[in-house]
């Protein structure tokens, strides 16, 4: 830690802190906490999706082949990318390497853009295969299950992959302009926690999307794979109990 | 009534002046409030907001005592009957009760009672009143549009199939508004862990800054599960996709399921905060430290802990299986200890205090009454049998009012008369006070326990029309309700009153202990001219000097 500007006013310090100290350890709290918030956020559709699954495991099967694991898995990759750079960068601003973590953060962006570029031609694919829940187009014959119980499903699909996608959409504007920051020489190595703030947000963004690729595109996987169908049991116990 | 305190307060307030500046006139003008990062000015923002829901969900109120003045319906028809009661709950629970004391007193206190300028976040506190705001606006929208009559719980099919009335327009409102109650939530975690001052421990704090951290985590934890539930009844409204009617493939049990996740821990949201002002008003009224602090902090953590899983009992009659309901039923029955502690705790503070009867006290005393009666049925309808006698019935009514309105409400009115000095720098005439208070105790009763009774006897709740059976109860309550609307409107006069006219009340007009009376009242914009250092353990009064002092002037007690 660098000495020289630790009296008078240290750049980044907010009036109503008493030290940098104090303010980045309120932000890291604050952040946490927020995140938090989030997982019960998505905690509440996961819920609602656990109770479908166990209500129509069939539909949710057949519901699950139109999705591409492959396009998915993709995915999943550029995503774990994009969270590795995103540490490098964080880790760069600590070590005052301004360059370095300003490619780093645009390396992050591009990964989480094509993230949402791949996520695009999967809408679209949905879209072009009549598979839009609520409209009156929705046709799904596959399997001989109840239309009406697959479009649950794909809601499902569309809610939590969509809430998902806005929140890269965030992410990816948050990082563009961490980057901008971080090239107009606005953080020190004493004060960076604004790109550590945004590394918290740009990883727990990743981890969710980590919990819904199985979820949603991997269901004949986990059948076909032995585990299944315990699962499903120990599920419909507790939905019984439940109600 | 002690004579020695009133004494010494009224020396004080007779030689205190009017600080020369302060954080109201530290800056002018409409912009400087609209925009202001003061966690105090945000505060009197709330205020006013926050009062004038309250108005209009009393209005509301109002409407519905009218109604079931007589037993036939004959001034209000049905479906304006349901719009009135989904009014009314909609308003006082989202946009009264919630924010209430959190955004108000919380807001204006915890940095000062932690000794910090300014919350963690003040920015983030700014834009929790603007969500407040626009939720508040959406749900106004929605009421003048037409209204809504699916009760203040969104029960679908009520709320979905059956429902013709501008349900996605409030949902929205309660969603937004619910980000503002995370925000707040968020940003009172923050400070209390960070910001506290040198000398300020955990163990020092105020009891009314561990009430809020517990309330906090409560927000944290269940609204965002309210958010996105409303989110999916909103998509199914607008979609058609059956999530929660069961008549295209949904489970209307999981929306209750994720509903009351949230709304149940939601009631200690509202009780929590006026559970931290009941533990100031005591102490500094009865002159004596609250007796068993740590079990009083720990038990404000214990509620929120264990309330986040006793959802269930609302849903004893909707199908969850018996099991699910046993021990929904037992873990219902825990939420009863630590709420004892609290109110054991208040009684043996008061107990052998040297207690005087200012208008802060008279809240807590009637707080103390009607929240042991309110807690004790609740242990009623936590009772599964007994559940499904009392369930939907006016007993149920009773007794979430007695703890809404006797405990949240008399909490709100107790550190609206406590923190009113602190916030105006001036004090409101003491008599009319008492008077208010009185007329309010009296009012609240009248009107509610004949709610007890008539619903033991089976009177249903949301109905328009009623037995003539019943006619005698609901008179009483009606008649009861005007009384309490007379008690709740005077405040609002002597207030004002006072605002312009008050005595100033110097920085301490209750010789009560904290941070936050060593400030001069109102405070500057940061509070302190430098960080505070507290060497003090909380409520660290002297009863025996406040007896020798009343001897003094009384002489012996015994």
């Amino acid at each position: 830690m660098s000495e020289s500007h630790t009296h008078s006013h240290p750049q980044g310090l907010v009036h109503h802190f008493d030290d940098l100290k104090q303010q980045n350890e309120a932000a890291t709290l604050g952040m946490w906490s927020f995140l938090i918030t989030e997982i019960l956020f998505f905690g509440g559709l996961i819920t609602a999706y656990i109770v479908f699954r166990g209500l129509y495991p069939e539909v949710f099967l057949h519901a699950s082949h139109t999705l591409d694991w492959r396009l998915g898995g993709v995915n999943t990759l550029v995503l774990l990318c994009s969270s590795l750079t995103m540490a490098f960068a964080v880790h760069a601003s600590h070590e005052g390497k301004r360059d370095l973590a300003f490619w780093y953060l645009i390396l992050t962006i591009l990964f989480g853009t094509v993230f949402l570029v791949v996520k695009y031609f999967e809408y679209k694919s949905k879209v072009d295969h009549h598979l839009i829940p609520g409209t009156a187009s929705f046709t799904f014959t596959e399997g001989g299950v109840d239309a009406g119980k697959a479009q649950i499903f794909f809601f499902l699909y569309f809610a939590m992959t969509g809430v998902h996608a806005l929140h890269m959409v965030v992410g990816v504007c948050l990082v563009g302009w961490i980057a901008r920051n971080v090239k107009k020489e606005m953080y020190t190595t004493d004060y960076y926690s604004p790109v550590e703030m945004t590394g918290l947000y740009w990883h727990f963004v990743d981890i969710v999307w980590i919990f819904l690729y199985p979820l949603l595109y991997l269901i004949d996987l986990t059948k076909t794979g032995g585990g299944g169908d315990h699962a499903m049991v120990n599920v419909k116990s507790l939905m019984k109990f439940f109600g | 009534m002690s004579g020695t305190t009133t004494a010494t307060q009224t020396a004080t307030a007779s030689t205190a002046t009017m600080p020369a500046k302060h954080f109201m006139n530290a800056k002018y003008g409409l912009k400087s409030w609209l925009l202001t990062r003061d966690h105090k000015r945000i505060a009197v923002l709330y205020l006013i907001t926050v009062t004038a829901m309250f108005a209009l969900g009393g209005i509301y109120a109002a409407l519905i005592r009218l109604e079931l003045l007589t037993p036939g319906g004959d001034f209000l028809s049905a479906d304006a009957y349901n719009k009135a009661f989904s009014a009314h709950g909609i308003i006082m629970v989202f946009f009264f009760l919630l924010p209430s004391i959190p955004a108000i007193f919380g807001n204006f206190l915890i940095p000062i009672q932690v000794g910090a300028k300014d919350l963690a976040f003040p920015r983030i506190n700014l834009l929790s009143w603007y969500l407040y705001v626009i939720g508040a606006a959406l749900a106004l929208i929605a009421i003048v549009a037409g209204g809504v009559d699916t009760g203040w719980t969104f029960y679908p099919p009520y709320s979905s199939q059956y429902s013709q009335s501008h349900v996605l327009l409030a949902g929205l409102g309660v969603f937004i508004a619910g980000f503002s109650s995370i925000l707040t939530g968020l940003n009172f975690v923050v400070t209390i862990h960070k910001m506290r001052a040198p000398g300020m421990t955990w163990f020092r704090l105020p009891l009314f800054v561990w009430a809020h951290y517990a309330t906090s985590l409560i927000m944290l934890l269940g609204t965002p599960v309210v958010a996105i539930t409303i989110l999916l009844l909103a998509v199914e409204r607008v979609f058609g996709v059956g999530i929660f009617d069961p008549a295209i493939g949904g489970d209307p049990v999981l929306f209750q399921h994720l509903f009351w996740f949230y709304s149940h821990p939601a009631v200690y949201i509202m009780i929590l905060p006026a559970m931290g002002v009941q533990s100031e008003l005591v102490a500094a009224f009865a002159r004596r430290r609250v007796f068993g602090y740590s079990f009083v902090a720990f038990s404000s953590l214990a509620i929120a802990i264990i309330g986040f899983v006793v959802w269930g009992h609302h849903m004893f009659v909707s199908g969850q299986s018996m099991y699910a309901g046993l021990v929904f039923s037992i873990l219902t029955m825990l939420v009863a200890i630590p709420s004892a502690v609290k109110a054991f705790n208040w009684a043996m503070t008061m107990y052998k205090g040297s207690i005087s009867y200012e208008t802060p006290m008279l809240y807590a005393i009637g707080f103390l009454g009607l929240f042991v009666i309110g807690g004790l049925t609740g242990l009623f309808l936590g009772a599964m049998g007994l559940d499904i006698h009392l369930h939907d019935t006016y007993f149920v009514v009773a007794h979430f009012h007695y703890i809404m309105v006797g405990g949240a409400v008399m909490g709100f009115m107790g550190a609206l008369h406590f923190y009113w000095p602190k916030i105006s720098g001036r004090m409101y005439p003491d008599a009319w006070g008492r008077l208010s208070a009185l007329i309010i105790f009296i009012g609240f009763n009248l009107t509610f326990f004949p709610q007890f009774i008539a619903g033991y006897l089976g009177m249903p709740r949301r109905y328009y029309m009623y037995d003539t059976d019943f006619h005698f109860w609901n008179l009483m309550s009606s008649a009861g309700a005007s009384v309490l609307a007379v008690g709740y409107i005077m405040p609002l006069f002597y207030m004002a009153w006072s605002w312009i006219y008050g005595k100033p009340a110097g920085p301490n007009p209750w010789n009560a202990k904290g941070l936050e009376w060593t400030t001069q009242s109102p405070p500057t914009t940061f509070n302190f001219d430098e960080t505070p250092i507290w060497n003090e353990e909380a409520y660290d009064y002297d009863p025996e000097e406040s007896e020798a002092e009343y001897e003094k002037e009384f002489g012996t007690i015994n």
